[in-house]
């Protein structure tokens, strides 16, 4: 099949770049021929959140094989720094621009270009570093990784090798309840700087692909795992406490569907007892959470079943991707050999020295983590449940916080947030700090409905208002006149108005049918327009019934 | 009026003084050298003319572009030239600004040629490569912006070794650039029509690159002052990378001064190359002390070390007689001579093309055919990738990029790259502790003069062998100045001899001044070759 390279145009003077063309044959970039797996029936479909995490069984696989086995795993994972220009120019990135857009000589790799290193990657490194609970080293390096490919655009990747910089750490997890809860510690192995590459666009009709080169150059850190992982759970929890820890540092906004958060995952089963690991295989196209837990899982039967029928030679050591479409792995490219990235120092760019005020600047800056916020939530008598909610996002927890530093009750305060607050900002598609109330403003509802200044009903009402609109709550109060009636005279006129109105049922009441107690409190509540204490109001209610006149 | 080659002033020469060298062979030969009177800067007496209104930059342009146009069909020094319009109106402009007494840059009216592995964004730089044929970068490289920036015209882009790869320009994807004193014979590399343009008056200074000596040696075998200056002191922006750790932008002229002023205009830190350094720079011109104001022992205390193993076998006799000759010279100065040995000193030559080799080879990577330049259509990813490097580099390229990817390979490594690392960090140590005993080191610039054009084309060793002179300086990333010293004689031709000077790290200074005071003070010399001729 002949296919013609052609490109736009060869050379470019001028401020615009040309995108570059080049063919392709029948995705010839990407060797996904289709799938080798015959044997195994696909999973059925599941759709959920990126922040939830599904389990699922195998069908083929019953649970009795797989208890039998233990798998390994590892997760290697690239998240994307969103400094404001690019690691090593003074390119901005912003995902979704038009090709070939933020790009110049240093990012296109044209001859005599040199990179010169952002500082706020070293500080985000830093910060993620110490985050994990790793050793810094106080003097790193870059060095190239070398391979041909036209989405790198230099030939080579700038990225740390022998010398990265944060080593030896470990993540706290929490399980979600509903997957039995627990507490795990996983090993970090080390941290890395790295540059990321362009992308290719493949038409679909056409007989060439494009080069965008847009994200060449953004800054990366590369977080590997120790292989301390064994279910998907565990690794899909993994991933997502490594999320939660960028977004609460603020290096990243770790979106997996962007891209900006990417986990490859390498996977090996082996029968329980036995010491050494068995082959190695490594998952791409992982795109969230859900879908590291469901692949992991998949590829976990599929090797169980491999290795439990004999054909233990049959896992080799190969890349797969994941298919979200099918619910299942198929191969991807089978490693020949180990490939030889001949690495060396990169020259252009001179070493990265730490100082120890620099390192302990970074230190004190840092924002209560994940796992520190939730042992103090825990610690403040809240369940579990609401202690992964209210963590799980940054912006909710530092709302929560807020709430109350204002001295509001903890068990009210998280009840609010992670009911009518939390279901409003579900429906209307927004974030908790796109909502209109503030923790203030929370606070000092709580404190008038447990001081009794209105009720909770009201206070139901004013907190949407005060979501949608704004406003404080003290106005709303005065504005619609909804300040609670606890003056017992007033309640006892409005008692024996309703009691005087309602003959025949006080008759039928006295006369035993004692249930319309509620519908003569319905009656009074009507009547001070909602605003009588109910307690109070019960009280007189109660007295006035079942004293005769 | 210096066509005819008279008879030196060789008598006070060869009244040889007997030193402490190993290898003293003098040189009976007289050798015949034109005589004249002192080089002076092209730079400062083409400003003199322009600020007291005896010529205009026009006119000065002018002259320099009738003697390319006449000089280069022999010499083939340029890759391009500049149209000849575009020239003059720039040195309508430096007239326009004299007229109306406005501020002059420094090298106002200086016609320049740059190396073409040093981008300029009006002009094609191929780095001597086909890979690049009629690629025109972006943008300008730092050097050249300096450059124009002060006041200098850029008269077009000189020939090279592919890539600087290579001693002679014969490994240009181009053309082979002819030796002015003789055009049978090379003018040197890689930085070689750099080197000859400025020797045969083609251009007033030019910039070249030097990895491994490649502003050095051209300017030995062309005669011209070549300066190397520590590695940092320029910015590398803009030069096509051979060897990045080795790299550096140098200056030629046909004086010391020159080199001087150029280094001076092209120097800084630059946020866009991350290796170049914040060291200040000093007012290299403040060293140029006229002749008329020199006492009779200038250098008097000043230590300079000869390097023994500079002077051994398979250096050219003639060549150690001009550099005892330079050092009787440098005693007259009243420097004080001493030898130094640097047993590491052979040792610097495989170092540096491993490691060389090796950074070439992911350097040249870029070189793929996907964004710019040479691309062979092919219905594979690899065949695109391996058909356009195939025919887009030369041969000298390609066995260097395989030799730098070998030594990188897994399990070769340690035996290689990191070998010459080490190696490196003892040539870097040896030369600190020379150049704390001794103010300057000196030796030849190359172990022979000129020599012709395929002689060592089809034996790489010992055109690598050629390199032995230079290469330890740019490991340690020190500065050298080159310039004249004698001439030999071979044939029927009179070829230059160049002296290396290589001073402590950001210390040009030094160098400069000494360079300058043994410039001026040489008798007997002119280093114009009989090209020229008489409108010069």
């Amino acid at each position: 099949m002949a296919l013609t390279f052609f490109r736009g145009i060869k050379t470019c003077p001028l401020v615009h770049y040309p995108s570059a063309y080049f063919a392709r044959k029948n995705g010839f970039f990407y060797c996904t021929t289709g799938s080798t797996e015959t044997q195994f029936a696909t999973q059925e479909k599941q759709q959920s959140g990126d922040s939830k995490v599904v389990p699922k069984t195998y069908r083929k696989s019953p649970d009795k094989l797989l208890k039998d086995y233990e798998a390994i795993i590892g997760i290697e994972t690239h998240v994307q720094l969103n400094t404001s220009t690019k690691a090593f120019c003074g390119c901005p990135y912003s995902y979704g621009a038009q090709p070939n857009t933020s790009i110049c000589p240093v990012c296109m790799g044209l001859p005599g270009a040199l990179p010169v290193l952002n500082s706020k990657v070293v500080e985000y490194a830093v910060k993620l570093g110490l985050a994990l609970n790793c050793k810094l080293s106080m003097d790193s390096k870059f060095d190239r990784k070398q391979y041909f490919y036209p989405d790198l655009p230099k030939a080579y990747q700038i990225s740390q090798f022998d010398v990265p910089i944060a080593i030896g750490g470990y993540i706290d997890i929490d399980l979600p309840v509903e997957f039995g809860g627990g507490h795990r510690k996983f090993g970090i192995t080390r941290v890395h700087m790295e540059e990321d590459a362009g992308k290719l666009l493949h038409t679909g009709t056409g007989n060439y692909s494009q080069v965008d080169l847009n994200r060449a150059g953004v800054p990366l850190l590369e977080i590997v795992s120790e292989p301390d992982m064994r279910t998907g759970i565990e690794a899909a929890e993994y991933a997502a406490e490594l999320q939660r820890v960028v977004r609460y540092l603020g290096v990243s906004n770790g979106n997996m569907q962007e891209g900006s958060l990417r986990c490859d995952v390498n996977i090996s089963i082996r029968p329980i007892g036995q010491q050494e690991f068995g082959t190695k295989v490594e998952i791409k196209n992982l795109n969230s959470f859900s879908s590291v837990s469901r692949a992991i899982d998949f590829e976990i039967s599929r090797q169980v079943q491999l290795h439990s029928q004999g054909q233990a030679d049959q896992i080799v050591q190969e890349t797969r991707l994941w298919e979200e479409g099918a619910q299942k792995t198929i191969t991807m490219r089978k490693k020949e050999g180990l490939s030889d990235y001949r690495y060396f120092p990169e020259p252009d760019i001179p070493g990265v020295t730490l100082s120890e005020e620099y390192v302990d600047g970074i230190r004190s800056s840092l924002p209560e983590l994940p796992e520190i916020k939730r042992r103090r939530y825990e610690n403040m008598g809240l369940s579990m449940q609401d202690v992964l909610f209210l963590a799980n996002d940054i912006n909710v927890a530092e709302f929560f916080d807020a709430t109350i530093a204002n001295a509001a009750d903890v068990k009210l305060a998280a009840n609010w947030i992670m009911g009518d607050i939390a279901a409003y900002m579900k429906n209307e598609k927004l974030s908790i700090s796109e909502i209109k109330l503030t923790p203030l403003e929370l606070g000092e509802l709580i404190a008038s409905i447990k001081g009794g200044t209105i009720s909770g009903k009201i206070g139901k009402e004013i907190l949407f208002e005060l979501m949608a609109k704004g406003g404080t709550v003290q106005g709303l109060i005065k504005e619609k006149d909804l300040v609670q009636i606890v003056d017992r005279s007033e309640i006892e006129k409005m008692v024996d108005k309703v009691l005087a109105d309602n003959p025949e049922q006080l008759k039928q009441y006295r006369g035993g049918k004692t249930k319309l107690q509620g519908y003569f409190a319905g009656q009074v509540m009507k009547a001070s327009k909602g605003k009588a204490n109910p307690k109070l109001l019960n009280q007189i209610l109660l007295e006035k019934l079942n004293t005769e006149t | 009026m210096l066509s005819s080659i008279q008879n030196p002033r060789l008598l006070r020469l060869s009244t040889l003084h007997q030193i402490p060298l190993r290898c003293l062979q003098t040189s009976t030969t007289p050798v015949p050298t034109p005589s004249s009177p002192q080089p002076t800067s092209q730079i400062l007496r083409i400003r003199k003319s322009l600020l007291s209104r005896e010529t205009t930059a026009v006119e000065i342009a002018k002259t320099f572009l009738s003697r390319l146009r006449r000089t280069e069909p022999q010499l083939k020094s340029f890759l391009y030239v500049s149209p000849e319009d575009g020239v003059l109106k720039q040195a309508e402009e430096i007239d326009r600004r004299i007229q109306n007494n406005e501020e002059l840059g420094p090298l106002a009216g200086v016609l320049a040629g740059v190396k073409d592995n040093i981008c300029t964004s009006d002009m094609p730089s191929t780095a001597g490569s086909k890979i690049l044929e009629n690629y025109t970068p972006p943008y300008d490289a730092t050097a050249v912006k300096k450059l124009r920036e002060n006041g200098a015209i850029i008269v077009g882009k000189t020939n090279l070794d592919e890539f600087g790869m290579g001693s002679t320009t014969e490994a240009s994807g181009y053309q082979v650039t002819a030796n002015p004193w003789d055009l049978s014979r090379v003018p040197g590399g890689s930085s070689g029509g750099s080197a000859a343009a400025v020797s045969a008056q083609q251009c007033a200074v030019s910039l070249g690159t030097d990895t491994g000596g490649s502003v050095r040696q051209p300017a030995s075998f062309c005669g011209v002052v070549g300066l190397k200056p520590t590695y940092g002191r320029v910015s590398r922006y803009g030069l096509v990378a051979y060897a990045s750790s080795l790299d550096v932008i140098g200056c030629l002229g046909s004086s010391v001064a020159d080199t001087g002023i150029v280094l001076q205009a092209v120097s800084g830190h630059d946020k866009f190359d991350a290796t170049s350094s914040k060291q200040g720079i000093p007012n290299f011109a403040s060293q140029f002390i006229p002749k008329d104001y020199l006492d009779s022992k200038p250098l008097k205390g000043l230590r300079v070390g000869v390097i023994r193993e500079t002077l051994v076998d398979g250096v050219d006799p003639d060549v150690i007689s001009s550099l005892q000759r330079s050092v009787s010279h440098l005693e007259d100065l009243g420097c004080t001579i001493s030898e130094v040995s640097f047993p590491s000193f052979s040792l610097g030559l495989p170092a540096y093309y491993i490691l060389a080799s090796s950074e070439s080879s992911s350097n040249l990577a870029r070189y793929d055919g996907v964004r710019f330049g040479n691309q062979v259509f092919a219905d594979e990813l690899s065949t695109l990738y391996g058909d356009s490097r195939a025919e887009g580099f030369g041969s000298e390229v390609k066995l260097r990029i395989l030799m730098g990817t070998y030594a990188l390979s897994a399990g070769y490594y340690d035996a290689y790259y990191k070998r010459a690392q080490q190696v490196r960090t003892l040539v870097q140590k040896s030369f600190r502790a020379a150049l704390e005993e001794n103010d300057v080191l000196i030796s030849p610039a190359a172990p022979s003069v000129a020599y012709k054009i395929g002689e060592k084309k089809n034996d790489p060793l010992a055109m690598y062998a050629g390199d032995i002179m230079t290469v330890n300086v740019n490991l340690a990333g020190l500065p050298a100045l080159v310039l004249p010293c004698g001439f030999v004689e071979e044939g029927s031709s009179v070829l230059p001899v160049g002296l290396q000077m290589i001073g402590a790290a950001f210390d040009e200074e030094s160098l400069l001044k000494i360079g300058h005071i043994f410039e001026q003070t040489l008798q007997g010399y002119s280093f114009v070759p009989p090209l020229v001729g008489d409108d010069f």
